[in-house]
């Protein structure tokens, strides 16, 4: 009886170092949304895998479950996860709750700040602004950028009546004001064919991300991120006609465009329903493909527009991949992250469809000239800017939906009363955090 | 007087041989669902009522302050919230006057002899049966503009109706009434059959009118099993989440549940989300009390 004990715990202890020794090949879950991106993180880290021996799965889930199931594992300490490409404005609630891995050493080890694109540090890896602390790798550089079909544009016909009804030739647009005519001009539902597709669907960020790209184009601000002053900032003059600009080409999207997001505007182009189409550029790709785009061929692109006064900016999607404090295998996940960050990783993520945020990767011509898109994204990536990183960012986003969405799409009072509205709740939010206490 | 009532135990079984009483027999059966009970239902009942009064929020290691009723004077003072609770004041309102016209009216129709009755009845059941998120979804394709078969039957054109302000809560409300009227016609089929013939006999040979033996017969002999389909239902659309999230996002859907699950998984607001969850679950309280208390008066009759 006692030598049968012995020779099992011989043999689990046996079992246990075997265990110990073929721990180097570890097996690491990256956790994403579900989208093409994800697809090519995975193609990417098989390539790491073939060389490391750790095996990697990028686990998805949809877009509107992402925050709720990455932060619920978060807030039970779970390590399902060892790493998260969190969304940039999660920065906050996941360095001061503790559930990311500080990584300011090994971002200053290895000169990231240096070697990305200033942008995509400055929103996705660090938190609090200009405090030098990191918190994630940025993985996949995204903004705002516009598809139009570029056969309507380049008709003969449509070119001389355009010229004969505003006075000017119809191209690309260069500001927002051309943006606003063009839409009006392809605006014709007897025809079922609309001016423009924007993001109008007030849950998350979607009409944040719309209404930002207009906002700072036209030189506003959230407010002042480094005191949480948005006072006469968020509801300033500018920022009140930005809103009007953008309620206005609300007037010339397809039927049904109350409630739309990335999904529907993607559509816009596919089914041939409007002649220009705001979405995040990690979307253009499949706009490219024959396959899931009739329109491929003639679908073109080009940055967000200018504003009345010549500045130029767009809002920021994309994300930084963080190591997740509860991962019992954090030292893998930074293996992992060191071979991410080397150039040739870069050049071979690009390859594969993800947008890099290296910018010797970026600047290269051979990057620029891979796709139709590719030179608007580079130079977007160095004129972007965020929504609040705060850990309190949901409540801020519903605070603009609540506000602004019945403005936009409800014809609800006006966009100073909007604007108004949101610069007092987001005092109150703030105020409630102790955000002004010093 | 509960042990009085309960069989005695066979002294010739098993049970009784190992020495087993009545007593411990009925503990073992009642004592795991107590169990379950108190570690899933009240424990976070009273848990979350703590937290209730608190600022706690779960996505940060913030300790959690106590802040007394700021929660709940917070959220009563807030427009957004009123707007919350109108939206769904009106889609209850409107769902369960649905369900209970529709589901009424074909109980009455059903209530005769007629052949394929049982079969006619159980497909009539079937919507019943599907899951919400399913139903959710199908109706979301009925209603596209684009293809869906409600705008071409009714030739709509592309009328959006989920993406239409003002259509889009009733939109969810017409495909409630859709899935639930089978249910309240159920339960008014069990009533209706129950009605004495006689009563309508006597009511033929005193030359009653329809629309009189309907008022007078029919309608209040139904009332108490029709009042408890309106509790059951009208318990079930304020707590409607499922579909109005399925179907349609935007300020005029946001039922007060969504609302509860954005301020609970979206916001991490934990603390204040427990005092909103309380505050609906009071106004369920006091709403099926309201029915209740109705329920019992029409059962004097």
């Amino acid at each position: 009886m006692r030598r049968k004990t012995l020779a099992g715990l011989l043999a689990g202890v046996g079992f246990t170092i075997a265990g110990v020794a073929s721990a180097s090949a570890e097996e690491l879950t990256i956790f994403w949304a579900e989208w093409d991106p994800a697809n090519y993180l995975q193609e990417l880290v098989n390539e790491y895998a073939a060389e490391s021996g750790d095996t990697i799965t990028v686990e998805t889930t949809p877009w509107p479950d992402f925050q709720t199931k990455a932060f619920t594992e978060f807030n039970a300490k779970g390590d399902a996860y060892d790493m998260v490409v969190g969304d940039s404005q999660w920065l906050g609630a996941g360095s001061t709750g503790g559930h990311y891995v500080d990584l300011t050493d090994f971002f200053n080890e290895h000169k990231l700040a240096e070697v990305m694109a200033p942008a995509t540090v400055k929103y996705y890896a660090e938190y609090p602004a200009n405090s030098g602390k990191y918190w994630a790798i940025p993985l996949e550089g995204d903004a705002v950028g516009w598809a139009y079909r570029k056969d309507w544009f380049e008709d003969p016909k449509e070119k001389e009546a355009f010229k004969a009804k505003y006075g000017y030739e119809l191209a690309v647009p260069e500001d927002f004001k051309q943006l606003r005519d063009i839409a009006e001009f392809f605006y014709r539902p007897d025809e079922k064919r609309y001016g423009i597709a924007i993001y109008t669907q007030t849950t998350y960020d979607a009409l944040a991300m719309g209404f930002e790209n207009a906002l700072f184009s036209y030189g506003g601000e959230l407010g002042d991120y480094s005191n949480y002053k948005v006072e006469g900032i968020v509801n300033s003059p500018v920022a009140v006609e930005a809103l009007e600009m953008y309620k206005e080409l609300y007037k010339f999207t397809p039927p049904n465009w109350g409630n739309t997001f990335f999904q529907e505007d993607n559509q816009a182009i596919t089914e041939g329903l409007a002649a220009m189409s705001m979405n995040y550029f990690a979307f253009f790709p499949s706009l490219l493909n024959e396959a899931t785009n009739p329109n491929a061929k003639v679908t073109g692109f080009f940055a967000n527009p200018k504003g009345p006064t010549g500045e130029q900016f767009a809002a920021l999607g994309g994300q930084g991949i963080s190591i997740v404090t509860y991962s019992k295998k954090q030292e893998a996940s930074k293996k992992f992250l060191e071979w991410f960050i080397k150039d040739s990783t870069q050049k071979r993520w690009a390859e594969l469809g993800g947008y890099t945020a290296s910018q010797a990767v970026l600047k290269s011509p051979e990057f620029q000239n891979a796709t139709p898109y590719n030179k608007a994204f580079y130079e977007t990536m160095f004129k972007v800017k965020d929504f609040w990183a705060v850990p309190e960012y949901a409540e801020l986003l519903t605070q603009l939906n609540n506000r602004l969405g019945p403005y936009v799409v409800g014809d609800k009072g006006t966009a100073k009363e909007a604007l108004d509205g949101l610069a007092k709740d987001w005092t109150e939010t703030f105020t409630k955090y102790g955000r002004y206490a010093n | 007087m509960a042990m009085a009532a309960m069989t005695r135990l066979d002294p010739q079984s098993r049970a009784a041989a190992r020495g087993w009483s009545d007593l411990s027999i009925r503990n073992l059966f009642i004592l795991p669902t107590l169990a379950f009970l108190i570690v899933f239902n009240i424990f976070p009942l009273i848990y979350s009522l703590g937290y209730s009064f608190t600022d706690f929020r779960a996505s940060t290691n913030a300790p959690a302050n106590f802040i007394g009723l700021k929660n709940y004077r917070d959220l009563l003072g807030d427009e957004f919230i009123w707007n919350n609770f109108v939206v769904t004041a009106k889609y209850v309102l409107v769902s369960v006057a649905g369900q209970v016209l529709v589901g009424f009216g074909i109980a009455l129709l059903l209530n005769r002899a007629f052949p394929f009755k049982g079969l006619v009845t159980t497909l009539l059941l079937l919507p019943m049966m599907m899951s919400m998120a399913v139903v959710g979804l199908f109706w979301k394709l009925l209603y596209d503009p684009s293809w869906g078969i409600i705008n071409y039957i009714f030739r709509l054109g592309d009328f959006a109706w989920l993406s239409n302000r003002d259509a889009a809560l009733y939109a969810v409300a017409i495909t409630d009434i859709w899935m639930w009227s089978p249910f309240v016609m159920l339960l008014s089929l069990a009533g209706l059959s129950a009605v004495p013939k006689h009563l309508y006999e006597a009511a033929a040979i005193d030359r009653a009118g329809k629309w009189y033996t309907f008022r007078r017969i029919t309608l209040p002999l139904v009332a108490p099993i029709l009042l408890i389909a309106i509790i059951f239902r009208t318990m079930e659309a304020f707590k409607t989440f499922d579909l109005a999230y399925i179907m349609s996002s935007q300020d005029t859907t946001e039922l007060i549940s969504i609302k509860l699950y954005k301020m609970a998984f979206q916001e991490w607001q934990t603390g204040k989300s427990s005092a909103l969850a309380y505050i609906v679950l009071i106004m369920v309280l006091a709403i099926t009390n309201i029915y209740v208390k109705y329920l019992n008066r029409v059962k004097e009759r």
